[in-house]
């Protein structure tokens, strides 16, 4: 068993950590109170070829493996987390969605754009009334000869102002015994006549960020559009889920390392009863649990990568890792808090806004609660994961290099 | 055009540099590649792309200065060497630009050599000037703008940063030039260029190889020693009105000899 990164890893988290730390560190908070994403944050990291980074080149990716992609959003979470959301949803949710189920035809035409960064996307996953229920989707979507209609909404949706396209899961079939199976996806262009989108803002966390509601009415869709069969949109959601959780659990086992340094640095600086605070065993214990998350949360995320990497199947070992890490990270920014005392309460230190960014984690992509299910179904075998038509391709060094 | 940038490979400015049994040591701290360099690779870069040509990248020192090569290779460099020779271990500034220049020539047709202005961790900052001097080429050190460079006439003009200001100077090619930071922000390494940095295989040099024969160095460091321990005493100074707490704070600047 090998632990060591690569050349190409470290260099990769040396190029990621020196963007989000040189160009987005010294405005994040100045676009935290405005509620706004700072205009040249995804134009730059489409340049930078951050948004296609673990894709083959021939699909306008640039051929890194999935541990990268781990390690990118990692340290894009150190900074904000809003970084990460855009990995999240534009790569994880979507991109690799399209990779994994998509068409050779799909993959040309909205893919490799997406992977160049030319065009942004996000997924239409969650409503109103669907959260957790992901089989409660009230979204419809109508065969018409050549065409389906949809209409609906879809809430939360992060990047839903930014988008160009948005992968759509909606009712293809009302009459579908088993609900779920009446779920289609569907590949939105947004600017399609009907689409209408629009910001939340008075978000707890993840202000920096673009989250927002898409609304559908009487939408036109080309058949060429759906993504896998029909009654494969929830199976397909899953698979998403099993992409965009990576991410998450990457990116929040980045949000604990902030707070880590962030408390190690304090308690270095901060003098009480005539020494610093790091002397002082309360404040020790908490650097301590901080220390053994970090490390943890690394260790569960890496394994689900390097399993992505091999072509496995990874849904219950994601889930855990997520699970893990988004809980550790709220944990770990709350006693980041404490440690810097009254300070930790303003924003003139930044681990008050890890904890609200931290709030969000253990809610999007599967709640703390819904995790807990999972791996308690896993263990007690009420669940168990069957085979996909399509699985998400392995890492292959040579062949995602080729180009086309 | 044939550009060469030299690098070094020096411990983060992050790391806690200390003395321990007369010996510099940064623990286990990270190696990177000279700041200063970063943007000496990117001057090369901009001139490679604005004049065509290719640029190799060297270094003097032992196998861990990989690492600077292959971070110079992500930025976008064409090619690495390094050379590497024990006998090197205690090379002063003379000797690694006795070594840079036989290299330099080793190469060949070089038209321009950057460097950056000096490394973080010696900061000697003559490196650049005495490898021009043993290669008889212009020194053009500090340079903070290149206005103009001509590898059909030979010709290079640069603005140096000097106290006094700017300085306007023109040369012949082939030239050595040192860079400032004000040459421009380096680019990060791209993925496409971390791809290829992390497959190559870095040819080393040997001091034979290269067919030089070094000077003893001239440098010696007899004694190390960390830097004494700073005492520092707040004292926060009041007074019945602003021009009361003034004249205190005043007395108290003269008094302690600040002014």
């Amino acid at each position: 068993m090998d632990f060591t990164l690569t050349d190409e890893h470290r260099m990769v988290q040396y190029m990621v950590r020196e963007f989000a730390q040189r160009e987005v560190a010294p405005i994040i908070k100045e676009y935290d109170r405005k509620q706004d994403m700072a205009p040249f944050i995804l134009p730059r990291m489409a340049e930078l070829g951050i948004l296609g980074i673990s894709l083959p080149v021939r699909y306008g990716g640039q051929g890194m493996d999935y541990i990268a992609l781990g390690l990118a959003c990692e340290e894009l979470e150190a900074v904000d987390s809003t970084l990460r959301v855009i990995m999240s949803v534009h790569f994880g949710l979507n991109s690799m969605a399209l990779l994994q189920w998509g068409t050779e035809a799909q993959k040309e035409k909205f893919l490799a754009p997406q992977a160049r960064g030319e065009k942004i996307a996000c997924l239409g996953l969650t409503e109103s009334g669907a959260g957790s229920d992901v089989a409660a989707i009230a979204s419809t979507a109508k065969k018409d000869g050549e065409k389906y209609i949809l209409n609906g909404e879809k809430m939360w949706i992060s990047l839903a102002t930014k988008g160009d396209h948005a992968l759509i899961v909606a009712r293809t079939n009302p009459d579908a015994p088993d609900p779920h199976d009446g779920l289609s996806a569907f590949i939105l262009e947004m600017d399609r006549d009907g689409v209408t989108t629009g910001d939340i803002h008075g978000k707890l966390g993840v202000r920096a960020g673009s989250t927002g509601w898409i609304a559908f009415q009487d939408v036109e869709i080309p058949l060429e559009n759906r993504l896998g069969e029909e009654g494969e949109g929830f199976k397909i959601a899953m698979s998403c889920l099993d992409n965009g959780r990576y991410t998450v659990a990457a990116g929040a086992t980045g949000l604990i390392r902030a707070s880590m340094e962030a408390s190690i640095k304090y308690a270095h600086e901060r003098q009480a009863f005539g020494r610093e605070i790091g002397k002082f065993q309360l404040v020790q214990q908490k650097i301590a649990h901080m220390v053994q998350s970090y490390e943890s949360a690394r260790l569960l995320y890496l394994r689900a990568g390097w399993m992505k990497n091999e072509g496995m199947r990874n849904t219950r070992e994601t889930s855990l890792a997520k699970w893990f890490a988004t809980d550790a990270s709220f944990e770990a920014a709350s006693e980041a808090i404490q440690i810097h005392g009254a300070y930790g309460y303003s924003d003139e230190y930044e681990v008050e806004r890890y904890l609200r960014n931290a709030k969000g984690g253990v809610i999007y992509e599967g709640t703390s609660e819904i995790h807990q299910l999972m791996q308690a179904g896993y263990a007690l075998e009420y669940r168990e994961d069957v085979p996909l038509r399509c699985e998400l391709p392995a890492y292959d060094a040579e062949s995602w290099q080729i180009e086309k | 055009m044939k550009i060469v940038v030299c690098v070094k490979q020096v411990p983060d400015t992050a790391a806690k540099v200390v003395v321990e049994n007369g010996q510099v040591t940064w623990g286990d701290a990270p190696l990177v590649i000279n700041p200063w360099d970063e943007y000496a690779v990117e001057t090369a870069l901009l001139q490679e792309e604005e004049h065509g040509g290719e640029v190799t990248v060297i270094s003097v020192g032992g196998e861990d200065a990989k690492e600077a090569l292959k971070h110079a290779l992500a930025m976008g460099c064409g090619n690495a060497i390094l050379v590497s020779d024990p006998s090197l271990k205690n090379a002063d500034s003379l000797v690694t630009s006795q070594v840079l220049a036989a290299a330099i020539q080793k190469i060949g047709d070089v038209d321009v050599v950057f460097f950056g202005k000096q490394a973080i961790d010696g900061d000697v900052g003559v490196t650049a000037a005495q490898t021009a001097r043993v290669l008889g080429w212009p020194s053009l050190t500090l340079v903070s703008e290149i206005t103009e460079l001509d590898p059909g006439s030979k010709t290079i003009s640069v603005e140096r940063s000097v106290e006094e200001g700017r300085q306007v100077v023109s040369g012949q090619l082939p030239a050595v030039v040192s860079v400032v930071k004000d040459i421009g922000e380096p680019r990060y390494p791209s993925f496409m260029g971390i791809r290829k940095a992390s497959r190559a295989e870095i040819p080393m040099w040997s001091i034979a190889e290269v067919g030089v024969e070094v000077s003893e160095p001239v440098v010696e460091w007899p004694d190390l020693f960390n830097p004494p321990k700073q005492e520092v005493v707040t004292e926060i100074v009041s007074g019945g009105s602003p021009q009361e707490t003034a004249e205190t704070l005043a007395e108290k600047i003269i008094e302690e000899k600040v002014l």
